[in-house]
């Protein structure tokens, strides 16, 4: 072993008890998604036995093709996939243009605005949604992908957000753009809003999370299998085959797996995003 | 936060009016956000409030105006006090994971430490889980049956532990858990941030003190973190009163304990949208509206006793 090899094991050393105390903490964290996945593919009495049996004996992949007949799992999918996108496109063009004229305009009224702007952030959503469920109803939207998108394409928090990135960007840039001829929306889009893709990609990545988890208000419009996110499709699985655990594990590992493709795939940045969302509040 | 504000820029006497200030520039930038949060969140939360003061009968038709009918048949609930009970109950026990995570991301950012991404990323991952898919996992392991943690009480000498999901008690204290292991990951991502923010000269004056690593934790970390902790625990608290998803996901609408088990939102929930009584549901949402205010203000009013802002 080279000298400084040892040297860093015994820095480590030190930290022994701290390594201990993370791995334990660690595992208690990782367990049940490893767990979860075992359980897919092990048959229910393998799930049910005493004592445990953690590895199953052969590998049932025919869990995840019941999946698809006791649900109509790529539909549902799909739905998800399309909320999802939409929330996270819509949020963002919204946030970002509101966001920046809250920071570099001046009109009348602007602080009193955004301070009822923010008011919203402080009221329960449970406030909102008797009268945002008749408002879909009425535009004749309940069980629609459009119905579970509208009031969330809207977003003081991520209009908060970006009208923080804008305020701290200098002044000089606006000042040339005017100067070289850009009108405000040129000024936004060529020269402003290129600097606040650290910001845009936290609202993105919040967004993106709540919208994909979220159960309340997919639960509310949606009330037939066909019309269901995945995961109000997951709640409903539980509810009406509540003893076939394989077939809930599979279908809980698919309806997570773009969420955790998609962290692994940009983790440092996706802990950034969320880092500097919670700062910034 | 940085220094961010620049505010209004100075009077500069006769200078121009900025192009950016004039004509419908800032409408065209803002309305499309105004529109959408005009109609569904400054016209619900008028709306509500007016539900809240109506009735329409299981035959539909117009709602009537029944003045505080509503309030008084909530406060009347008996089943009001165990929700508040429960709400209450979840809440303080999520809390106790800000603490937890303060130990964690403490230890996670000590300088040298390796494997620190490992770490970060590990702990993190349970606040990606969607919550009802990930639930399953814990409702097997809460089984009464065959569950896991069953069968370790029964290996160590606890002949009849209880049936977790299916006795009240036992099923918000099994539900409370899952809502820690879900929270930690977000708690440890802001306060890892904020614990970078602390300049390493503090710690190294500390040392050099001959303060020990507890004390630096005591009196460095924690003080200086206090705004991030104040941040978790108001974001905590919040979300806590909320209490739906998890508990839906663990318990459930058909499991035997879920009567006594509510939370305030699962109630709303049931009241507006099963029940169908829109009036008694905004009434619900209203109460839900002033906990949480009146529990904001009082931690807001607490913070100046404890947070440390530079």
């Amino acid at each position: 072993m080279s000298d400084r090899k040892r040297s860093v094991l015994r820095g480590q050393l030190r930290y022994l008890p701290v390594h201990i105390l993370l791995i334990l903490g660690g595992m208690v964290m990782l367990f049940p998604f490893v767990w979860q996945v075992l359980m897919s593919l092990s048959t229910n009495a393998e799930i049910q036995s005493v004592p445990p049996q953690f590895i199953p004996g052969t590998f049932r992949w025919e869990n995840y093709v019941e999946v698809f007949q006791k649900l109509p799992f790529l539909q549902q999918f799909g739905t998800s996939l399309l909320i999802t996108v939409a929330r996270t496109l819509g949020q963002l063009v919204f946030c970002a243009l509101a966001g920046y004229a809250f920071a570099r305009m001046q009109f009348r009224g602007r602080n009193l605005l955004f301070g009822m702007l923010l008011a919203i952030l402080m009221i329960p959503g449970q406030a909102y949604l008797i009268p945002q469920y008749q408002i879909v109803k009425s535009f004749g939207l309940l069980e629609t992908a459009a119905g579970v998108v509208l009031p969330g394409l809207f977003s003081a928090f991520g209009t908060f957000l970006m009208r923080q990135a804008f305020m701290s960007m200098p002044k000089e840039l606006e000042e040339a753009a005017r100067l070289d001829g850009c009108n405000p929306w040129q000024t936004f889009w060529r020269v402003m809003l290129p600097l606040a893709k650290p910001s845009l990609f936290a609202v993105a990545i919040v967004t993106v999370l709540w919208s994909w988890n979220d159960l309340l208000w997919p639960l509310i419009v949606t009330t037939r299998e066909e019309n269901m996110p995945i995961s109000v499709g997951i709640a409903t699985l539980a509810g009406q085959y509540s003893s076939d655990y394989a077939v809930m594990m599979a279908a809980s590992v698919m309806a997570m797996a773009p969420i955790f493709v998609l962290f692994f795939s940009m983790q440092k940045r996706v802990i950034e995003g969320l880092a500097s969302s919670g700062l910034k509040g | 936060m940085t220094t961010t504000t620049t505010g209004r820029a100075a009077p500069t006497g006769k200078r121009r009016r900025s192009p950016m200030s004039v004509g419908a520039w800032p409408l065209l930038f803002i309305g499309p956000l105004l529109l959408g949060v005009l109609v569904f969140y400054y016209y619900p939360i008028i709306s509500n409030l007016w539900t809240s003061f109506t009735a329409t009968n299981a035959f539909g038709g117009d709602p009537k105006f029944v003045g505080v009918d509503n309030y008084v048949d909530l406060l009347n609930r008996p089943d009001l006090p165990s929700a508040l009970v429960n709400t209450l109950f979840y809440t303080a026990v999520v809390l106790l994971g800000v603490p937890l995570s303060v130990v964690i991301a403490a230890m996670i950012e000590l300088p040298g430490l390796k494997g620190r991404t490992i770490y970060r990323v590990l702990f993190f991952m349970p606040y990606l889980a969607m919550p009802v898919a990930i639930a399953q996992v814990w409702r097997i392991f809460f089984n009464g049956n065959f569950g896991i943690l069953n069968q370790g009480l029964k290996a160590i000498g606890i002949a009849e532990p209880p049936y977790w999901l299916s006795t009240p008690g036992f099923a918000m204290l099994a539900v409370a858990f899952f809502g820690i292991w879900s929270s930690i990951g977000f708690n440890v991502i802001i306060l890892s941030a904020g614990l970078k923010g602390i300049s390493p000269e503090l710690y190294e004056a500390a040392s050099l003190d001959g303060a020990s690593a507890w004390r630096q934790f005591r009196t460095v970390t924690v003080p200086l973190l206090t705004p991030s902790i104040f941040f978790l625990t108001i974001m905590t608290a919040i979300g806590g009163f909320q209490l739906f998803d998890g508990l839906y996901a663990m318990l459930g609408p058909g499991n035997p304990a879920i009567n006594q088990s509510r939370s305030l939102v699962y109630l709303f929930y049931n009241e507006a949208f099963v029940q169908q009584n829109k009036g008694g549901g905004a009434a619900i949402a209203m109460f839900i509206v002033l906990l949480v205010g009146i529990a904001t203000a009082i931690q807001f009013w607490g913070q100046k006793k404890w947070v440390h802002y530079e």
